[in-house]
């Protein structure tokens, strides 16, 4: 090595640069950085020369320009005389909610169909297979479109919950009624649920442009203090226990600080819920879920399922029957032995995988395309960059929107992973 | 990475060659066809059949340009286009035609920098309701859903109907037209809106169409026309002068059938000019003298082509209303071919 | 005891009894069901939930399906049938609408007189892929030149292939096969030439384009060689990309339009707005897939690279693309691609979706092989470097030979949901199987409101080929697992 190392004394040849290892990788990196900026420079002056035969200009002052439609779900406050920011982040609230809810369900869902996979029933065993390579190898846009139409031919229109005289007269029910106690009404344009209103309100306060309702602050503050305060008179009971062997009786003291500040807080404000009524159309009163998001969730949960319970299957069966049989060899019984033992252990296993999948699912909610649900895609890039004409920035925009998406649920996703993992010395 | 977007567009460039020259006319003729884009699959207006031969009204158009254009009324290449991609695929150069019910709006016009060179459709936004709804005017759909195709001026124009009304709706958006009709069928909406001739295309089309109304209001003007980019005058001219020769034809009474007659025996100097028999029209324009002639040939008139596709006895069973010649109450009106 | 017993006992019995049945509750069916549908309350309820889903969903949909109408011209052509054969009322499938279109599920709007060009193209894909995945190994190549040439034989003479087509095809897989017994290695080549082979048959036009644009390679290689011994490796290898690119540029055109004038041979060219149905799904998953599989690879090797900048721009490219979805990257060939290049570049928006389509799994197969890198032993690269290889050797001799093998079934199964997701290239005006010919269909006046039997055939189809996939897929893993360990 030391005969190596001072061999090339005799100064400096160009040829060097590329055949000798102490100079190549530096060569190499800024022929690299040279062609990747020459290539930037060259995308850039094609853009800008693009942009000038064709009379345009790149600026985001569009953005403040009246939108001029109208968003069916919207989630925060909107008309039509806001401005095509607000229609963006009316699109970008949809698609996270969705994301939200479809990664919840298919876990769920999928969880139960992976443990069920593994079951000894021969019938599930075989019925959860075939749904999960069902799903599986059929292209996502089919499950939504199936879905959709599913939806909204199988369902009600909001007519046939109408009770005329005649048929009180008569003695006829309506061809259709509300269900889970006459609350909830199902058509063919989306579910109508209760929604919670208040007789006093504490209103809401802005914070940037998005309205915080004061009520729901309030609620959450007292459930958090609530939990706060149970979980010390836990502590204080357990201290109790353990200095003198006595467990002072909790649950009723539990059960009037778990609930009593909620439901006073519900009577000081007067909570209630306003059932969806039929009048003229449609159902009035309450929250109208459309279809479209409905259909969008389902599907995206129902593919989604069925790789994450392939995900829960392997990470289950990864852990080896030895782990079982020393659970029950401890005297573990079967529900505490998957609790405790297998389960903890699988999950190390099954998180990172499930991260893609949730990545994914997040990414497949553009797909709402196909059921024209007003997501992201459907705001900024669909109807904002049609109507202004600013393809440039609005794809640009969108996508910035979504790789931020996918880098923050990726880093949380590391996060939580990184702290179930073993941690090893 | 942008290294291979850079190689492979330069492969890719060498391989298509497809370098446009400066004006599309010339492009058009050195291709040796036309480009023309349609829509991904309108009933009577442009979709294609089960050989994927399209057919339509807007389709037809498209041909007659290639006629006048390639003396071939066969060399067209449809590019389906979606209502978000149309007009990029128009300003970018894909096509050199968009014939594609696209309403002519101000903004279209000098912010998209394109130009609507006519109006071979004069239609407005009307409503479907289900008879049984028991509603006579759009002023009573208060509360009501709607259904909308995405992508279309006729977003903008709901919303400021009902905003000038002071009632309410709830959006139902659609992607297609197909879609939009099995919303309305399974009565997901009250109420479908769109072009008045789609609608009675839809309506015509429905299994039970006595029992669904289209209502009297007509809440918009939507000027349908064939677009080309901005700047590009002579290509224009050929777009413009192409649909005026259609409706000249229809006005003097020149079909496809007696076009050859007519050339041969007529004392009319229009008519004469507009068939390359007397003077240089075509050679003005840079294309042949007999250009118009080809083009009625092909596709016919006007009038032929609005009966052939839309007209009433097709399934369809459209009125000419608007777009009946001015002679006979319409607003088709051509310049004089001089 | 014993003896008190014997003396009560008054009779032995001294012959065996025929041995009795197990009772019924532990034998053939009942205990199979006891014991796979009924041991636990659990169970019974799990059993009893999944009889009453299977029976739903079949009481739903059989009359559906048994009502099946294969004979009509039209949707209400079709009701009326139903409404005859199976009363008022009742619902029925309408597959005459399949027997009508099928065509144009498959091929799009592809001319019909040169559909064997695509059935063709399809049996030499895995005539190309077969000493890819066996390589060297005689018999399995064999048996699948074999499969090919029986495929062709048959799908040829249905899609109605010219005489001489059919014979030089058969000719060229026979030649296959006899190569596969005479040297099974170099068969690599044709898989190596396949790329134009399949482009020409496809796009059709002169045989000379996509000979000319593969001799492009040929002067790549010459100037390399021929530079070397004066100039030396790496700068010789600059020049010979540089020369090829001039091939491509400058001299491709005139060379193809001279021989084309001299020796006049093509097929009938096809446009690609004709492409459509799975011909089209198959084209973009194909290409895309076949073409990123060199830059994932180079992807991967940049990630896992000492160099700073060069790991950050593979890092930053793979995140990128792997964290936007595939519909922004197409709308982005559909709408932003023009404003990039120079200005009146045009070209086709298949081949503009391709090229997006091959960086998006071009950026997932990097993380695949990033995986097969991670799983082979530190020994090997160190054992590489102990041999004296310098990196590119180590790489294509000792690394990658290995990662690629590991990375096989992800490898398949990055490509099973690339083939899914050609679907979306609707949204962009293409016409794929499941929505853009669909919508054609429904836009015909004859099939507007039929939405259940476009989707169950495609569905139907893009679940066999995916399944088919996927289960080879697994199969290859069990295969290679075994000989790693």
């Amino acid at each position: 090595m030391a005969f190596a190392s001072d061999a090339p004394k005799d100064g400096f040849r160009l040829s060097m640069l590329i055949y000798d290892t102490r100079y190549r990788s530096y060569t190499i990196q800024i022929v690299v950085l040279v062609l990747f900026a020459m290539a930037v420079a060259w995308l850039l002056n094609n853009t800008a020369q693009n942009l000038a035969a064709r009379g345009k200009e790149f600026n985001f002052a569009f953005l403040w320009q009246r939108a001029g439609y109208d968003i069916g779900q919207a989630l925060i406050p909107y008309t039509n005389d806001d401005n095509h920011f607000r229609a963006l982040l009316v699109g970008l609230v949809n698609t996270l909610v969705v994301a939200f809810c479809g990664c919840l369900f298919a876990t769920v869902l999928g969880g139960i169909i992976g443990v069920l996979r593994l079951s000894n029933n021969w019938l599930i065993g075989r019925l959860m297979t075939i749904y999960v390579e069902v799903f599986r190898n059929v292209p996502l846009l089919l499950w939504i479109l199936l879905s959709y139409v599913i939806l909204s031919e199988t369902t009600p229109q909001p007519r046939d919950f109408r009770v005329t005289d005649e048929m009180i007269a008569a003695g006829e029910e309506p061809a259709a009624s509300m269900i889970l106690f006459g609350t909830v009404a199902v058509t063919n344009r989306g579910t109508n649920i209760p929604a919670p209103l208040f007789e006093r309100s504490l209103g809401s306060v802005q914070i940037g442009f998005l309205p915080v309702s004061l009520n729901l602050l309030a609620f959450i503050l007292v459930i958090v203090a609530s939990v706060w305060a149970n979980r010390r008179l836990l502590a204080h009971a357990k201290a109790v226990q353990e200095a003198t062997g006595d467990r002072p009786v909790t649950w009723w003291k539990s059960l009037l600080i778990l609930f009593g500040p909620v439901l006073a807080l519900k009577f000081a404000l007067g909570l209630h819920l306003e059932i969806p009524e039929l009048k003229g159309f449609n159902f009035a009163g309450g929250i109208l879920v459309a279809h479209s998001f409905t259909a969008l969730t389902i599907a995206l949960a129902l593919y989604t399922a069925a790789f994450i319970a392939e995900i829960v299957r392997s990470g289950i069966l990864a852990i080896s029957r030895g782990q079982t049989e020393a659970a029950y060899a401890l005297g573990l019984r079967p529900n505490r032995t998957m609790s405790l033992i297998i389960l903890p252990q699988a999950l190390r296993v099954i998180i990172p995988p499930l991260i893609s999948q949730y990545l994914n699912l997040t990414k497949n909610t553009s797909l709402g395309i196909a059921v024209s649900y007003l997501d992201l895609r459907g705001t900024l890039g669909g109807i904002t960059l049609n109507q202004t004409g600013r393809e440039l920035e609005c794809m640009l925009l969108m996508m910035l929107i979504y790789l931020s998406i996918s880098l923050i649920i990726s880093a949380l996703m590391n996060l939580y992973n990184s702290s179930v993992q073993l941690k090893a010395r | 990475m942008k290294k291979s977007v850079f190689f492979g567009a330069f492969a890719v460039t060498a391989l298509v060659s497809g370098m446009a020259l400066a004006g599309t006319l010339d492009d058009v003729k050195a291709r040796g066809e036309l480009i023309c884009g349609s829509n991904t699959g309108l009933t009577g207006f442009g979709a294609p059949d089960a050989s994927g031969n399209w057919a339509g009204f807007d389709v037809d158009l498209c041909r007659a340009v290639a006629a006048v254009v390639l003396g071939d009324a066969t060399k067209v290449k449809f590019l389906p286009t979606t209502g978000e991609t149309r007009f990029t695929a128009l300003q970018s150069g894909e096509v050199d035609l968009l014939v594609r019910n696209s309403t002519w709006t101000f903004s279209r016009d000098t912010e998209l920098a394109l130009d609507f060179v006519a109006v071979n459709y004069y239609d407005g936004q009307g409503f479907m309701v289900k008879k049984d709804l028991g509603v006579s005017s759009a002023k009573e759909l208060d509360g009501a859903t709607v259904c909308i195709q995405t992508g279309t001026t006729t977003e903008l124009n709901l919303a400021d109907f009902f905003k000038q009304n002071n009632i309410s709706y709830q959006p139902v958006t659609v992607a297609d037209d197909s879609e939009a009709q099995r919303q309305y069928l399974a009565g997901a909406c009250d109420a479908y809106t769109t072009d008045a001739s789609g609608l009675a295309a839809s309506r015509a089309t429905m299994p039970d169409a006595d029992n669904h109304i289209i209502l009297p209001e007509i809440i918009s003007k939507e000027p349908l026309g064939p677009v080309v980019r901005h700047g590009d005058n002579q290509w224009g001219d050929v777009v413009r002068w192409t649909y005026y020769a259609l409706l000249i034809a229809e006005e003097r009474g020149i079909t496809s059938a007696n076009v050859n007659e007519v050339a041969a025996s007529t004392a009319d100097e229009e008519v004469k000019r507009l068939l390359g028999v007397s003077g240089d029209m075509g050679a003005k324009m840079g294309v042949s003298n007999d250009a118009f002639k080809n083009a009625i040939l092909a596709v016919g008139n006007y009038g032929e082509i609005f009966a052939r596709n839309i007209g009433e006895g097709t399934t369809i069973n459209l009125a000419r209303g608007l777009n009946a010649l001015w002679t006979q109450g319409g607003l088709q009106y051509a310049p004089p071919f001089r | 005891m014993s003896e008190t017993h014997a003396q009560t006992v008054l009779f032995v019995r001294d012959t065996m009894l025929p041995p009795v049945d197990p009772p019924i509750a532990e034998r053939g069916a009942v205990k199979w069901m006891r014991e796979n549908l009924f041991s636990t309350p659990l169970n019974i309820a799990l059993t009893l939930l999944g009889v009453l889903i299977v029976w739903w969903l079949v009481s739903a949909s059989l009359p559906w399906w048994l009502n099946s109408v294969w004979n009509a011209s039209s949707l209400s052509q079709c009701r009326e049938i139903v409404a005859a054969t199976a009363g008022e009322g009742a619902s029925g499938a309408c597959w005459a609408m399949i027997r009508e279109r099928w065509h144009q599920f498959i091929f799009g709007f592809y001319p019909a007189s040169e559909w064997w060009r695509p059935v063709l193209a399809f049996g030499l894909l895995f005539a190309a892929l077969a000493p890819v995945l066996f390589a060297g190994q005689k018999r399995n190549q064999s048996l699948i030149l074999l499969a090919v040439l029986a495929y062709l034989l048959v799908t040829l003479y249905l899609a109605g292939a010219p005489g001489t087509a059919f014979l030089l095809s058969l000719l060229l897989v026979a030649g296959l096969l006899v190569g596969a017994q005479l040297a099974p290695g170099k068969l690599l080549w044709f898989t190596l030439a396949f790329p134009a082979l399949c482009f020409w048959l496809l796009w059709g036009g002169s045989v000379w384009s996509p000979i000319v644009a593969m001799a492009g390679f040929g002067v790549l290689y010459a100037v390399f060689r021929v530079g070397t011994p004066f100039i030396g490796l790496v700068p010789a290898a600059g020049a010979g990309v540089v020369a090829a690119v001039l091939w491509w540029l400058y001299l491709d055109k005139p060379v193809v339009d001279a021989l084309q004038a001299a020796l006049p041979f093509g097929i009938q060219s096809v446009r690609s707005d004709l492409f459509g149905g799975f011909l089209l799904a198959i084209v973009i998953g194909v290409t895309g897939i076949a073409f990123s599989l060199p830059i994932g690879i180079l992807l991967a090797l940049g990630r896992q690279s000492d160099m700073l900048i060069v790991k950050t721009l593979s890092v930053g490219f793979i995140e990128f693309i792997r964290g936007v979805p595939l519909i922004t990257l197409l709308f982005t060939a559909s709408l932003l691609l023009q404003y990039f290049l120079p200005p009146g570049t045009n070209f086709d928006i298949i081949l503009r979706v391709i090229i997006l389509v091959t960086f998006f799994a071009a950026a997932y197969l990097a993380e695949v092989i990033r995986g097969g890198l991670a799983a082979l032993p530190r020994g090997q690269y160190e054992a590489a470097d102990a041999l004296g290889l310098d990196y590119w050797q180590a790489q294509r001799l000792v690394i990658l030979p290995q990662a690629l093998k590991i990375s096989i079934p992800s490898i398949v199964s990055t490509f099973i949901g690339l083939f899914k997701d050609t679907t979306l290239v609707a949204f962009v005006g293409l016409m794929d199987p499941l929505k853009g010919v669909t919508q054609i269909v429904r836009a015909d006046i004859n099939w507007k409101g039929i939405y259940w039997e476009p989707y169950i055939f495609v569905g139907t189809i893009f679940f066999l080929i995916c399944f088919g996939m996927s289960r080879y897929s697994m199969y290859l893993e069990r295969k290679l697992k075994t000989d790693h360990r």
